[in-house]
């Protein structure tokens, strides 16, 4: 089971003067259960590939499939039916998400989505429970509050659990922490990943920040000007140092710090992705010198 | 999508249309606008339709274009001809149940038709040449000697810019909310009315939320740049009048004196 994108290619504004072919060619697929970050240049295109995978927009030429369902089927009702339960399957929570918010209390904001799924008041309420207990917000503290007293990064928080709540199996994340303050961000980052782990969600996390990146991501795509540049595990993709340039990225900050020590003379394994493994390698290197 | 919707119909070139003051070619179509009326005949109306083809040519704006703004306007047109059509004592071509067409008529019919679309591809060539931001600005120093009499015509005019301006970003900011709701089940392509309408809620309410954000926004950034009306405000761009707008005057005065003669030939 997997998202797989065929040969998806994407113009804007087809036949007008102001036609851009935002995406060229992107062949690739998302395994369940992996945690897949997204990078890249502003305008390289991440939110274009992100908004195909829950058939917001409709490949010029391509396919994108969920689980073997092609989204943008168009033939029998049953083709129909079936593209747009495999659409539900994909969540997606954009970049600023709390500007989708509308509803009077936090509550029916949240029951939103699994309304119009159809489900009953009962099954809405629990959903509507777990999804907050998921983001962390007490159910009886908030449920009654107005979403446009909270503060940005509790609005974001009820964003989220709005698209939680329709039980996607997979979730795009369109820059979650863009915003956010240092302590608010880490939280969210916390909770996205607890969420990868125990409830088993296949993550697909767009993202400028590479220390993000490294720590949480078990596959990285760099986009370059609407084509895929490079996709592997974070740690072969960050020693390709001149794919990193030409997706104007840089590498993860203790994979810098490393560098610089290794320059300066110090033997050390550059190799590291989160600050812990580069503390055990500077570890290793000081105590290799000294015995 | 929404995005597809362009908004404007300026035509960005380097054209001498596009690079006449603003201020002049308004008044100039005022002029040429009063003219139609005024010299009323055959030869006055070939002039004019050269005049109208001439300029359209050389403003390099796609002749589609001159079909397109036309189009809304197409059924009043239609409606004019048919009415003068019949409704003209004359000598008779047919006769349509109670209707009487004549050649009058069908002269009369043509030459009110004309009359009108000579009107609107004329105005239409001011809105395809120039920016609206000029054209606000123009409009502005053309309104300014009222601003004695108390019609505020600084902020009539930062008014519409700023609504100008606007107007793409909401159509960005609806798309992205629609697309918002969609990820979480809304449907906007089925359903009887009544479902559509509620369906319009969740995309109306944050929008509005936006834009009174940005138009808060938009005041505290304002005033933080010292913005206080129009009292003493001096331009990055000043509208200039060059020698192209006093040929361009020339010119049509020197039209003005020809459709004059015509006129007084009956021709
Ligand atoms: N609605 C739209 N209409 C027209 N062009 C668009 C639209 N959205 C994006 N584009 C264009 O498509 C290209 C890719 O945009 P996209 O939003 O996918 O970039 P991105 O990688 O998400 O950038 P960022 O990091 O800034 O979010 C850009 O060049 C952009 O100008
Ligand atoms: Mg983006």
């Amino acid at each position: 089971m997997s998202i797989e994108i065929k040969n998806v290619t994407y113009t804007y504004m087809p036949k007008t003067p102001f036609e851009r072919t935002a995406l060229k060619d992107v062949d690739l697929v998302i395994e369940e259960g992996s945690f897949t970050a997204i990078a890249g240049h502003t305008g390289s295109g991440k939110s274009t590939l992100v908004q195909h995978l829950n058939g917001l927009l409709e490949p010029t030429s391509g396919q994108v499939l969920v689980d073997g369902v092609d989204l943008n089927g168009k033939g029998s009702k049953s083709e129909k039916l079936a593209a747009r339960d495999a659409r539900r399957k994909v969540g997606m929570v954009f970049q600023y998400a709390e500007h989708q918010l509308f509803e009077e209390t936090i509550f029916a904001d949240i029951a939103f989505a699994p309304r119009n799924l159809g489900l009953g008041e009962e099954d809405v309420e629990a959903r509507v429970k777990e999804a907050m207990s998921l983001v962390g917000l007490g159910y009886e503290e908030f449920k009654d509050k107005s979403p446009f007293q909270l503060s940005g990064g509790q609005m974001r928080r009820v964003a989220i659990a709005g698209i939680l709540a329709m039980q996607p199996k997979y979730l795009v994340l369109d820059e979650p922490t863009a915003g956010l303050d240092a302590a608010g961000k880490n939280k969210l980052i916390q909770e996205i990943l607890q969420l990868h782990e125990k409830k088993h969600i296949t993550m697909i996390f767009v993202s400028h920040n590479m220390d993000d990146i490294a720590c949480l991501a078990d596959k990285v795509l760099f986009m370059n000007q609407g084509r895929v540049l490079l996709y592997d595990t974070p740690a072969r993709a960050f020693q390709a140092k001149d794919t990193l340039q030409e997706a104007g990225l840089c590498p993860p900050q203790i994979m810098s710090f490393l560098e610089d020590l290794r320059d300066a003379g110090i033997p050390v394994d550059t190799n590291a992705l989160t600050v812990e493994e580069g503390i055990a390698n500077i570890m290793k290197a000081v105590k290799g010198k000294n015995g | 999508m929404l995005s597809d919707i362009t908004i404007g119909q300026y035509f960005p070139g380097g054209s001498l249309l596009h690079r006449m003051d603003p201020r002049v070619k308004i008044v100039l179509l005022f002029f040429f606008l009063i003219g139609i009326f005024f010299f009323d005949t055959v030869g006055a109306y070939i002039v004019f339709s050269l005049l109208t083809g001439g300029l359209f040519y050389f403003s390099g704006i796609p002749m589609r274009m001159m079909t397109k703004s036309l189009r809304p306007l197409l059924w009043i047109i239609l409606f004019t001809f048919a009415i003068h059509l019949f409704s003209t004592p004359g000598e008779d071509i047919a006769r349509i149940w109670m209707f009487h067409v004549t050649w009058e008529g069908l002269g009369k019919g043509i030459f009110i038709s004309l009359r009108l679309v000579l009107l609107i591809l004329l105005s239409s060539l001011l809105t395809f040449t120039t920016s609206p931001l000029k054209l606000t600005d123009a409009l502005e120093r053309l309104l300014s000697p009222l601003k004695r009499v108390g019609v505020p015509a600084h902020e009539l005019a930062m008014m519409m810019t700023i609504a100008l301006r606007f107007i793409p970003t909401l159509i960005e900011e609806t798309d992205k909310i629609m697309k918002a709701q969609q990820s979480r089940g809304s449907d906007f392509t089925t359903g009887n009315l009544m479902q559509r309408a509620k369906q319009i809620v969740p995309v109306l309410v944050p929008l509005f939320i936006s834009a009174f954000r940005r138009a808060d926004e938009l005041a505290m950034a304002m005033e933080a740049r010292c913005y206080h009306g129009g009292e003493g405000r001096t331009q990055m761009k000043v509208l200039r009048v060059s020698s192209i707008d006093y040929v361009a005057c020339g010119a049509s005065v020197l039209l003005c004196g020809m459709l004059a003669l015509l006129k007084w030939n009956n021709l």
